[in-house]
C-alpha cells in the first residue's frame, strides 16, 4: 500500500495561520449566500418569537385554571419556561438546518469543489463548525433576550422575573449557548451521514426518541440515563435554577452536551479524512 | 507554464476497487505540459475514478497519483497548481455563480478581481448573479471552467467537458483546450467519443474496464488501428477479385460491382486492373471510421455490450 505509506509521512492538516483565515472565510461566503439558510434563520426567530408570546400569553390567561404544581414551577423558575416555549420550536428549525448545511455539500455535489480547494479535508469542517456555531450563537444569544423580553412582562403579575434575578442572565445567555451547540451537534451528525433525510432522522433519533426510551425505563437507572443523554443535559442550561430533580447543576449538563458533541465532531473528521468523496 | 514536454500528472500502478469490483487495474500513464492528452475509454471504463484518483477525492487501494510531482492533498494552493471539471455538477443550485467561485478564490487567497477574469473569460459575467440551479448545461459546463481555470493552473483535468453541449458549446471548448495547450498547460481530458478526441488530443491514453490499452500519439493510434481499405467499383469484379486475392490482398464481394480490399494499396489495384485491360469505375482507399476502431479496440472491454445485432447496427453509422 505505497498510497497510505506516503501520505502518512506527510504532515498532518493545518489549521494555522492565514491558512485557516481563508478556509473560514470562504465557509462564511458559502452560508451566507445560499438563501434557504438565511430564510431558514429568520423563519426560527419569527417563530421562536411568536411562539414564547402564544405561550406566554395562554399561561397568563388561563393561570387560575393550571393545575397547582405546574403553577409552583412557574413561580419557581419563570425563565426556563419563558425561554422553553420558543426553544421547543426553534431548536427543530436549528437541527434541520445544522444537519443540512453539510448534507447539502453532498447532495449537490458542491463538496467536490470544496475539497479539490482544501484538500485536507478537515479545515473544512472545522471551518464549517465555527462559522454556523457562531452564526447560531449570535442569533440564537439575540432570540433569547427577545424572548425573555417579551416574556417576563406578560407573565409579571403572576410570575414576576428580572434579568438581575439569580441565575437568569445566565440562563437567557444559555439559550444561545443551547441553540449554538444543538446546531454543532446536527451539523456533525449530518457530516457522518452525508444525506439530509438520514441526518435529520438520526438527530431526532438521538435527540429526542432516546428521551422517550429513557421513560420507560424506571427508577434510578432511566433517571440517570436521562440525565446524560444530550439535550436533556444540554438544555439545563437554559434554567435559573437547579431544581430538586436534576442531577446536573446547568454548567455540568452543558459539559454533558459539549462532550456528546465532540465526540461526534471527532467521528465526522476521521470518516472524512478516511472516506472517498 | 511548464516547458512542453515535462510530465505534469504520473499515475503509477494505480488500482481502486469498490467492493469486489476492479474500478481501475495497475494503471501507470504520465501526462505531459503543452499537449492536451485524451483519456478515452467506453463508459465505465474508468475514466471518472482514475481522475478522482489523480485529485485526492478517492483514495486508490494500491499505486499513486503525483501532479508536478506531490500527492494532490500535499499541493498548499491546489487551485493553482490543477483546475479540475468533474463529470458530476459541483455548484449548490441556490448559489449564484459569482458566489460560488468567490468562495473557491477565497480559499486559495485569491483577490475577488480573479472572479470577474475568468467570469470574462468563459463568457458568463452577465449572469453571475444568478442561482446556477438555473444555468442551462452550457452555461453550468462554462462555469465549471471558470471554477477549474481560477488559480491560472498549469494542469487542467476536465471529465467529459462536451457532454451534452450543442456544436458552439463544443467548437468553444476544443479550441479552449488546444489554446490552454498551447500556452504550455497540460490538459488531461476524458472523452467516450473517439471522434472527438481525434480532433482535440495530442496524445491519447485508452483504457477499457480500468486497464491501459493504448497509449501513444493520436496519429499512431489511428495509423495502428485503423485497417487501410479501398472500395473499388469494376464491372469485371468477380476477375478484379480474384487478381486481387493472389497479390495477397484480401476482398469482401457480395458478386454486385463492389469489392472492398483490405491489405492491398489503390496503387497496386490500379496497376493490376491496368495489366488486364479491367474497367475501373472507382478506386477510393478508405480509412475507415475512427470510432470503428476504437470500438474494435475495446471491444474486449466495454461492460456492458448491447446485443450482438444492435451493436453491428451502431458501428456501421
Amino acid at each position: 500500500m505505497t498510497a497510505t505509506t506516503a501520505r502518512s509521512t506527510a504532515p498532518v492538516a493545518t489549521l494555522r495561520g492565514a491558512g485557516f483565515g481563508r478556509v473560514l472565510l470562504a465557509e462564511w461566503t458559502k452560508i451566507r449566500s445560499v438563501r434557504s439558510t438565511i430564510w431558514s434563520l429568520i423563519a426560527l426567530v419569527v417563530l421562536d418569537l411568536t411562539f414564547t408570546a402564544l405561550f406566554t400569553l395562554l399561561n397568563e390567561t388561563q393561570w387560575d385554571n393550571n393545575d397547582p404544581q405546574f403553577r409552583a414551577r412557574f413561580v419557581a423558575d419563570p425563565t426556563s419556561l419563558i425561554l422553553g416555549g420558543g426553544l421547543q420550536l426553534g431548536q427543530l428549525a436549528i437541527c434541520v438546518l445544522g444537519v443540512m448545511v453539510i448534507t447539502a455539500e453532498y447532495s449537490t455535489g458542491t463538496i467536490r469543489a470544496s475539497l479539490l480547494a482544501v484538500p485536507r479535508r478537515l479545515p473544512v469542517l472545522a471551518a464549517k463548525s465555527i462559522v454556523f456555531g457562531l452564526l447560531v450563537l449570535a442569533l440564537g444569544t439575540g432570540v433569547s433576550f427577545a424572548s425573555f423580553f417579551i416574556g417576563a412582562p406578560i407573565l409579571h403579575s403572576k410570575a414576576p422575573v428580572a434579568l438581575g434575578d439569580p441565575g437568569v442572565l445566565r440562563a437567557v445567555l444559555g439559550g444561545g449557548l443551547y441553540l449554538a451547540m444543538l446546531g454543532l451537534f446536527a451539523l456533525a451528525v449530518g457530516a457522518i451521514i452525508r444525506h439530509t433525510a438520514g441526518g435529520i432522522t438520526a438527530v431526532v433519533a438521538l435527540a429526542f426518541v432516546l428521551s422517550i426510551v429513557s421513560q420507560l425505563l424506571s427508577g434510578s437507572l432511566g433517571k440517570h440515563m436521562r440525565a446524560y443523554l444530550p439535550i436533556q443535559a444540554g438544555g439545563l442550561i437554559t434554567h435559573a435554577q437547579q431544581s430538586q430533580n436534576d442531577l446536573l447543576t446547568p454548567w455540568q449538563g452543558y459539559a454533558v452536551f459539549a462532550a456528546w458533541t465532540l465526540l461526534l465532531l471527532l467521528i465526522a473528521a476521521i470518516l472524512l479524512r478516511r472516506r472517498d468523496t | 507554464m511548464t516547458r512542453p514536454g515535462v510530465p505534469m500528472i504520473e499515475a503509477r500502478h494505480l488500482t481502486k476497487r469498490y467492493g469486489d469490483k476492479t474500478a481501475v487495474h495497475d494503471l501507470s500513464f504520465s501526462v505531459e505540459a503543452g499537449r492536451v492528452t485524451g483519456f478515452l475509454g467506453p463508459n465505465g471504463a474508468g475514466k471518472s475514478t482514475t481522475m478522482r484518483l489523480l485529485l485526492g477525492l478517492d483514495r486508490p487501494d494500491s499505486g499513486e497519483a503525483t501532479i508536478g510531482g506531490r500527492h494532490y492533498p500535499d499541493l498548499p494552493r491546489p487551485l493553482g497548481v490543477v483546475g479540475a471539471l468533474l463529470e458530476a455538477r459541483a455548484v449548490h443550485p441556490d448559489r449564484s455563480a459569482y458566489h460560488h467561485l468567490l468562495y473557491l478564490v477565497q480559499t486559495q487567497g485569491l483577490g475577488r478581481r480573479r472572479v470577474d477574469e475568468v467570469l470574462d473569460l468563459v463568457g458568463v459575467r452577465q449572469v453571475a448573479g444568478r442561482r446556477a440551479g438555473g444555468f442551462s448545461l452550457g452555461m453550468g459546463q462554462r462555469l465549471g471552467i471558470a471554477a477549474a481555470l481560477l488559480g491560472d493552473p498549469p494542469v487542467l483535468v476536465l471529465d467529459e467537458p462536451v457532454n451534452g453541449l450543442d456544436p458552439e458549446g463544443v467548437l468553444w471548448i476544443r479550441n479552449l483546450m488546444k489554446q490552454l495547450a498551447a500556452e504550455g498547460r497540460a490538459v488531461f481530458v476524458s472523452s467516450h467519443l473517439m471522434n472527438e478526441m481525434a480532433v482535440t488530443a495530442d496524445h491519447l491514453i485508452v483504457i477499457g474496464r480500468g486497464r491501459l490499452i493504448a497509449n501513444c500519439s493520436t496519429s499512431e493510434f489511428i495509423a495502428r488501428s485503423t485497417p487501410r481499405t479501398v472500395l473499388v467499383h469494376s464491372p469485371d469484379a468477380g476477375r478484379l477479385a480474384d487478381l486481387v486475392v493472389t497479390e495477397g490482398g484480401t476482398v469482401s464481394h457480395d458478386g454486385s460491382e463492389a469489392l472492398t480490399v483490405t491489405n492491398l494499396n489503390a496503387a497496386r489495384i490500379g496497376e493490376l486492373a491496368a495489366a488486364e485491360g479491367l474497367v475501373l469505375h472507382q478506386l477510393t482507399p478508405h480509412h475507415g471510421s475512427l470510432e470503428q476502431a476504437f470500438m474494435d479496440l475495446t471491444h474486449d472491454s466495454v461492460e456492458y455490450a448491447s446485443a450482438p445485432a444492435r451493436h453491428t447496427e451502431g458501428a456501421n453509422r
